[in-house]
């Protein structure tokens, strides 16, 4: 494995690879020195065209903890609010010799293009790509499902998994069906009729329309931001209509199995799509989603940047 | 000349030297008190506990153990591809002021030893370190020593020594492949 471009080039054993090593790497967070020397004097570029918080934090932590060398670009303040092209920003970070670079962009496709185009010689990663993919996210979601209903070990066999809300714009949305999909889990997607992206038939997942249907037939449910910046359209008459009918409040908790969870990639907005009650609630694990983050992240720069270039040569 | 494989330890000669170095330990350590026994993984973690047990029989009380992976901290990780990790469990109490064992299967260039001194280094700051190795096969490549040793074994470079544990491989052997006799 060379890059990271999406959920779906991630096969079972692969997959398995970067959570049991994420699960490994966990364990330095309770330590005193939370540092590892493996990736001393490698070079980690986050290229970063839009706003992030968790993603980008997330990412750097997780190459600090390594002993990796970070450098942080954000788009604004750079060459590139002055109009550089993304080849010419690449061609700068192969210059100063970039070994990774973590890229979010608002355009689906931009990291494969980065990936494939023979700018840079370096591992991508893919940190979200327009209404595309967020492997990364996906693996820390698999994380938490996985640590709370099957132990923290081997795959999601049997597990069911409702992603609702702006399926449409959502590159969480569509990581997590690949992936969850890979590992055995079975997923719905729960959103009205205009916030499915075309094509959601082909998905390798079940499609609802109803909310309280779903809930009580599921381990785990997925709450995702309806992502206004992205839309230029109506796509539902009003917030409050959308919330009663696809918001997770006190009432809808109630649907769920007792052991159920509830996930949020964040950032969210309470009263829309997630009540605060639920928010602040004990079967909500989003905290601990952005604390998984931290090792999944971990995991996949050591797994990219920790062994011999994949290109054969040896590298010392 | 046998040039396939001969074995040079069976399973009552395994099972007399981690008796006899659990002895060693806790006469070197005039008891066990204080003493952390933490395995390499994979075949070292098994040895700890053995070892551990015997100290147990011996001394009356239970001895911390626990397993450290060296992985993150080898010297040789670019050489190869990225591996998998392996558990590291310190036991509550930590290793400050202690006197940690390292235990490994085959003491061979040194360099996973150096690792886990690393590795300790970030843990915390043990009294003392001391080394225990099922087989000493020479060939050392970094000044290092081990304390305890069950076999010293002297070996050619081509030649491979392989440990097999009970609770891994199904069954006790120390073996060595390859190379000429």
């Amino acid at each position: 494995m060379r890059h990271l471009l999406s959920a779906g080039d991630l096969d079972v054993d692969s997959a398995c690879l970067i959570l049991d090593t994420a699960a490994q790497l966990a364990s330095v967070t309770d330590r005193t020195v939370k540092k590892f020397p493996t990736l001393r004097g490698r070079t980690v570029v986050n290229l970063f065209f839009e706003d992030s918080t968790r993603t980008r934090i997330s990412f750097e932590i997780a190459a600090k903890r390594l002993s990796a060398d970070v450098i942080n670009f954000a788009a604004k303040g750079s060459s590139v609010s002055k109009g550089e092209s993304l080849k010419d920003t690449a061609l700068t970070l192969e210059a100063v010799g970039a070994d990774a670079v973590v890229i979010r962009h608002g355009s689906s496709g931009a990291p494969h293009r980065l990936a494939t185009a023979g700018w840079i010689q370096g591992s991508v990663i893919n940190a979200g790509d327009g209404t595309h993919e967020h492997p990364t996210q996906a693996l820390l979601d698999a994380f938490t499902i996985r640590h709370h209903l099957r132990d923290g070990t081997g795959d999601l066999a049997g597990v069911r998994v409702a992603i609702v809300g702006d399926i449409l714009h959502s590159r969480v949305a569509r990581s997590n069906v690949l992936l969850l999909r890979t590992l055995g889990a079975y997923v719905t997607v729960v959103a009205p009729p205009t916030l499915l992206p075309y094509g959601v038939s082909q998905w390798p997942c079940a499609v609802s329309y109803d909310l309280d249907e779903v809930l009580p037939h599921v381990d785990a449910v997925m709450m995702l931001r309806v992502q206004s910046e992205r839309m230029h359209a109506a796509y539902f008459p009003s917030v409050n209509e959308y919330s009663r009918r696809y918001g997770l409040d006190v009432r809808r908790m109630g649907l769920l199995p007792p052991h159920a969870i509830v996930l949020h990639p964040g950032p969210m907005n309470r009263g829309m799509e997630i009540s605060a009650d639920v928010a602040d609630g004990e079967r909500a694990v989003m905290v601990e989603q952005v604390a998984n983050g931290v090792s999944i992240r971990m995991a996949v720069l050591y797994l990219l940047l920790g062994g011999m270039a994949d290109d054969g040569k040896k590298e010392i | 000349m046998d040039s396939a494989r001969s074995v040079v330890l069976d399973a009552g000669d395994i099972g007399r030297a981690i008796r006899r170095i659990a002895h060693e330990v806790v006469e070197r350590n005039k008891g066990a008190a204080d003493l952390v026994l933490l395995g390499i993984p994979t075949r070292g973690v098994f040895l700890a506990r053995r070892i551990a047990a015997a100290i147990e029989s011996i001394e009356g009380d239970a001895v911390a153990v626990g397993a450290i992976d060296v992985t993150l901290y080898r010297d040789d990780l670019r050489l190869r591809p990225a591996r998998a990790l392996e558990p590291t469990a310190i036991p509550t109490g930590g290793i400050d002021d202690k006197v940690v064992v390292l235990i490994d299967d085959v003491l061979f260039s040194g360099r996973t030893v150096r690792s886990a001194l690393d590795a300790l280094n970030d843990i915390g700051r043990p009294r003392a370190v001391q080394l225990a190795a099922l087989v000493d096969r020479g060939h050392r490549e970094l000044p290092i020593r081990a304390d305890y040793v069950g076999k010293n074994l002297p070996t050619a470079l081509a030649e491979q020594v392989r440990v097999r544990l009970i609770e891994f491989d199904d069954f006790d052997e120390v073996t060595i492949d390859g190379g000429a006799r």
